[in-house]
């Protein structure tokens, strides 16, 4: 062994790893490459034959209106009177700069600008409601909306989101009496869209015959409570495991755990600008983690006190 | 006679070039230096070896489409060999990739090839990222509506809409596979250039030559 032998000098471990002059051994390149093929192939179909893959059936909004009506009305609501998610959420779907996350004096949210235009009123409503044909009260009731002035609209808009957050359990069948102008109609309308499978394809579909951008539809779902209660029950929720975990019990993306660690501890936990400074965080780490600097400084670091002699 | 010109065929110049950069002997030895016994370094070949099962199983689950995992049971099948050899790639790589961190693999001139591998799983990150949004299931919908604000946060999102299938689908089985699959051929050419890393305290027997060799 080595004990009898004089220990290597800096300047022969630094020759010895730019050109290796010492000894070999036989080594099969492609053997070891097919067999560890061979290997893994069968580990992976004994994996996938033992514990096959989770599908968690998808949410449309059909399926949420019927079984949470209450909650679609209420969803509906915030979208028509713009105080959803969606409507204030700023870039890159709405013109509201103040909305954008801030890291430190600098706001990226807007450096791009609004590239996906969502107007919640017209797309999420509307727009839906104006392609339902052979219904008088609807077509009077959209009638009124776009004969009213922007304030009124608002102001019918408002007062029955209001009325229905203070109903019980928001059923649009409780809400204190007033005048809300044509709201009730065309909510209880759309609910009648929602339910018979209509407003999945119209969101979807924004006139297109094809379309494969969920944007609209994701946005209006997840603007309701039903989603976030689902994934809460699946352990998905951003204060539980979050992204990095699979519906059912299987593993997900592991490897994004140093990336949903920081929204667990503070000050990332509390900030309302959590999202940015994550993101800006793991943009400083990710490349300091492979520059030829910071490795250099790590290898003096590493063999500074061992490749003396 | 007079001695041949020097030629100009580009394909002449490509040739002598990568011949010169890579003989075939460097690129395909049948030795290697004698530290290069212990089972860290299989970690690389382990993964290398997985992303070909990704790739392939990837591949079939291509040949019918997004939808079909979930009607067929071939498709579903074929779908859990994708998911658990992505596990396995990432598992493999993240062990290879300490590994290495550890045996500060990036003396000697290998600084690329260090960041060709980071640069690999970064990559590899993003690209089973959208595999996650293009599920086509409620997995999918909650990944994206969560991650939008993360990359819309930062202007991302801007450009690269997760909620987008048709543009996430994209990106999972053209650009980033091509991406990470030009990384991988990046770093594997690097090794074979500068060859495996040796060990911090090197044995001083392991550094004199074989007679004959």
């Amino acid at each position: 062994m080595s004990t009898a032998t004089a220990p290597v000098s800096a300047s022969a471990q630094r020759a010895a790893e730019r050109n290796w002059q010492g000894r070999y051994r036989e080594y099969d390149l492609v053997k070891e490459f097919v067999v560890a093929l061979v290997a893994v192939s069968v580990l992976s179909v004994a994996l996938a034959a033992l514990f096959s893959s989770p599908d968690e059936k998808q949410i449309n909004i059909s399926q949420w209106s019927r079984i949470a009506p209450n909650d679609f009305v209420a969803t509906a609501a915030t979208e028509l009177d713009r105080t959803s998610g969606t409507a204030t959420y700023g870039a890159p779907y709405t013109h509201d700069p103040s909305a954008a996350q801030k890291i430190g004096p600098i706001t990226p949210q807007n450096w791009l600008g609004v590239t996906h235009p969502i107007d919640t009123v017209s797309d999420f409503v509307v727009r839906p409601l104006s392609q339902v044909a052979g219904d008088p009260a609807l077509t009077a009731a959209l009638t009124q909306w776009s004969a009213g002035s922007a304030t009124q609209q608002e102001g019918w808009a408002s007062a029955y989101d209001d009325a229905l957050q203070k109903a019980p359990d928001n059923d649009p069948n409780k809400v204190a009496t007033a005048d809300y102008g044509p709201v009730p109609v065309m909510l209880s309308s759309l609910l009648k869209v929602a339910q018979s499978g209509g407003l999945d394809g119209e969101l979807l579909s924004q006139g297109k015959f094809f379309a494969t951008d969920y944007t609209k539809p994701l946005l209006f779902i997840a603007d309701g409570a039903y989603l976030e209660d689902q994934a809460r029950a699946e352990h998905l929720g951003g204060d539980q495991w979050g992204m990095m975990k699979e519906t059912g019990n299987y593993p997900g993306q592991a490897w994004l755990w140093l990336y949903t660690v920081w929204y667990q501890v503070k000050p990332f936990s509390t900030s309302p600008n959590a999202d940015a400074l994550v993101w800006g965080l793991m943009m400083l780490l990710t490349p300091a983690s492979s520059s030829s600097r910071s490795s250099r400084v790590f290898a003096r670091f590493r063999g500074g006190s061992r490749c003396t002699g | 006679m007079t001695a041949p010109a020097a030629s100009r065929s580009w394909t002449v110049a490509v040739r002598q070039r990568a011949v010169r950069a890579f003989p075939p002997d460097q690129l395909l030895p049948d030795k290697q230096p004698i530290y290069v016994a212990a089972w860290i370094y299989v970690f690389g070949v382990l993964t290398l070896a997985a992303f070909l099962v990704v790739l392939l199983s990837g591949g079939v689950l291509a040949i019918e489409g997004p939808q079909w995992w979930h009607t067929s049971s071939t498709g579903h099948f074929f779908n859990s060999l994708h998911l658990w050899s992505v596990e396995l790639f990432l598992a493999f790589m993240v062990i290879h990739l300490w590994g290495k961190f550890w045996m500060a693999a990036w003396r000697g001139r290998r600084a690329m090839t260090w960041i060709t591998g980071a640069l690999c799983f970064a990559g590899s990150i993003g690209t089973a990222f959208t595999g996650y949004l293009v599920q086509t299931n409620f997995d999918s919908q909650w990944i994206s509506t969560q991650a939008k604000d993360g990359l819309n946060s930062v202007g991302i999102g801007a450009v690269f809409n997760v909620t987008n299938f048709g543009q996430m689908l994209m990106w999972h089985i053209v650009l980033l596979p091509l991406v990470v699959g030009v990384i991988v051929g990046v770093h594997v050419l690097q090794v074979r250039k500068r060859g495996v890393v040796p060990p911090i305290d090197v044995d001083p027997i392991d550094l004199i030559p074989e007679q004959g060799r």
